[in-house]
């Protein structure tokens, strides 16, 4: 029995959904290896060799794999995942893009975006927009997983010291190239592992009023996200979007500002622990799961907010 | 070139799925079906292609039960020009559908397949992603923007960071995401037109494949309720219950 966690990372350093990735293997038991594949992400390879648990590092460094394309790293996944049992990767934009490749060259089911591990062929998963949880066992012989970063604790990342291995594996098909890439640039933290989430919607009006939003979140520390309504308005970008397809968020605390609070848009955030509600229309369903709930202007009651904290 | 855009009937996302009593699944008896949003998308995408003189022809394709006609007949009327059912009362799931999506693919030899990323019901998101492994072709998933050039494909893909942009050689696979295009309405005149465009029905033994599920659903159930939380009056008893209450700030 042993299990392979694609690491996330962005060739400097790995992304903390590994952490979770890796403790939903140390749930399904057996050894634990971590696959790096990237360009010049030697560091990356280094820090996932201190995280708990991790027994061994393959580290794949190649030009090939620099940009995550998916048909290269797909390749290079099953080819390296025939000695595995599982193969795990996170639920990101980067593992949801790969690991179905991966689970069809193998021949086998993917499962996706696992919630919680029963035993090492049976898991749950959120369906429906999370309006309901699966239970679903897989009779393939590998098994290809998604994991929701949200719904694990990461293990340590520090203490471990697993061998970094080097893996002379090229796979480059030639089909796709990286042309370019626009990275939202914040100093705030990112949004699904920040511990306060403050979210506009289409209350918020445009993109500037986002600004009062910013301001709260500057002095809590908090992330900034949104819904689908203000991203497809195009009061701000797509990365911000928390959802059922955009990104799923589980804070300590999520404040709801001017979101009416679409099924769409709950799925992505009601694991959160303390839900904050403020919108002017007292009927909106958001209200129906907010802890704490404010019937008011957001132009007056976040500025006023902003002003106490 | 010609496109093929696969489909799926799925409960309309607008009403609110019940779990069954016996938890066995979700209660879709006398449930409003809809084409699924993202794959409402793809159409969309496909028809503007053509519109555009980049696509001369576009083949709906979907895989389910005969009331999935209806689907194909809404893609239809959207602009699709002709369309396929694979029909089975089975469940079915991604790893099958790709492969009898791969089965069309050999048969009708589209220079591009264009699906939804996801549908709102298993919440998979695999099935492009497998069909492109399955057939060899390179995959655009997540796309916000399509541009087909001479033998290529430029596909800008939603991606947790933000955008980045691919080029893919032809043939290729794409996902729409949410941002791609606005859907139309079909126009009653269109509605009408569409009865009258072929529609094939084929069964998965036609195609060959096997479409046997590799993941039983043990039970489905509804998710924990949160508790019911109180209303505030004021931005100051907000504060103070974060702070002292919650503890959270």
């Amino acid at each position: 029995m042993s299990v392979l966690v694609y690491a996330e990372h962005d060739n400097a350093t790995l992304n903390k959904v590994t952490l979770s990735v890796l403790a939903a293997a140390k749930e399904i038991g057996g050894d634990i290896t971590v696959l790096v594949a990237g360009k010049g992400c030697g560091a990356v390879a280094e820090e996932a060799a201190k995280a708990e648990g991790v027994s061994k590092v393959l580290c794949a460094d190649n030009d090939a794999y620099e940009h995550q394309l998916a048909e290269n790293i797909a390749e290079l996944v099953a080819e390296v995942g025939a000695d595995y049992k599982h193969i795990l990767a996170a639920a990101t934009t980067t593992g949801k893009n790969f690991a179905p490749r991966v689970a069809a060259l193998l021949d086998v089911a993917q499962i996706s975006e696992i919630s919680d591990v029963v035993d090492g062929d049976t898991f749950r998963r959120p369906i429906y927009a999370g309006n309901a949880i699966a239970t679903v066992k897989c009779a393939d012989e590998k098994k290809v997983i998604t994991v929701r970063g949200t719904s694990f604790d990461g293990v340590a990342a520090e203490g471990g010291s697993a061998s970094v291995e080097n893996l002379d594996v090229v796979k480059d098909s030639g089909l796709s190239s990286f042309v370019n890439e626009e990275l939202a640039k914040s100093d705030r933290p990112e949004l699904t592992s920040a511990e306060i989430v403050i979210s506009g919607g289409r209350g918020m009006g445009n993109g500037d009023n986002f600004e009062i939003l910013y301001k709260v979140a500057d002095k809590l520390g908090a992330a900034v996200g949104a819904s689908r309504a203000a991203v497809d308005a195009g009061f701000v970008p797509n990365d911000m979007q928390v959802g059922q397809t955009g990104k799923i968020v589980a804070p300590n605390l999520y404040m709801a500002v001017g979101i009416s609070g679409a099924i769409q848009h709950l799925a992505g955030m009601k694991d959160s622990k303390v839900i904050v509600a403020i919108n002017k229309d007292e009927e909106a369903p958001i209200f129906q799961v907010a802890d704490y709930g404010l019937v008011a202007d957001l132009f007056e009651a976040v500025p006023e907010l902003d002003s106490k904290l | 070139m010609k496109v093929l855009v696969p489909i799926k009937r799925v409960i309309d996302y607008n009403v609110k799925v019940r779990v069954k009593a016996d938890n066995s699944g979700v209660d879709l008896a006398n449930v409003k079906m809809a084409m699924n949003p993202f794959c409402e998308i793809a159409v969309e995408e496909a028809v503007r292609l053509k519109e555009k003189g980049v696509v001369t022809e576009i083949v709906a394709v979907s895989i389910g039960p005969k009331a999935a006609q209806e689907q194909l007949r809404t893609a239809m009327a959207l602009g699709a020009d002709r369309s396929i059912l694979v029909e089975t009362d089975e469940e079915i799931q991604p790893l099958g559908i790709a492969k009898a999506l791969k089965a069309i693919v050999e048969e009708e030899k589209p220079e591009m397949v264009i699906l939804g990323k996801q549908a709102i019901d298993d919440d998979n998101n695999q099935t492009g992603q497998m069909l492109a492994a399955l057939t060899g072709m390179p995959q655009g998933t997540f796309a916000s923007e399509v541009n087909v050039e001479e033998g290529k494909v430029k596909v800008t893909r939603e991606i947790d960071g933000g955008l980045q942009t691919v080029e893919l050689k032809l043939p290729a696979v794409v996902t729409t995401d949410l941002r791609l295009n606005e859907p139309r309405y079909a126009s009653l005149p269109n509605i009408m037109k569409a009865k009258k465009k072929p529609l094939d029905v084929k069964t998965p033994a036609d195609l060959g494949v096997d479409m046997t599920p590799r993941v039983t659903i043990e039970k489905v159930e509804t998710p924990a309720e949160r508790k019911a939380g109180v209303m505030v009056g004021s931005v100051d008893e907000l504060v103070e219950k974060l702070k002292n209450e919650a503890k959270v700030i």
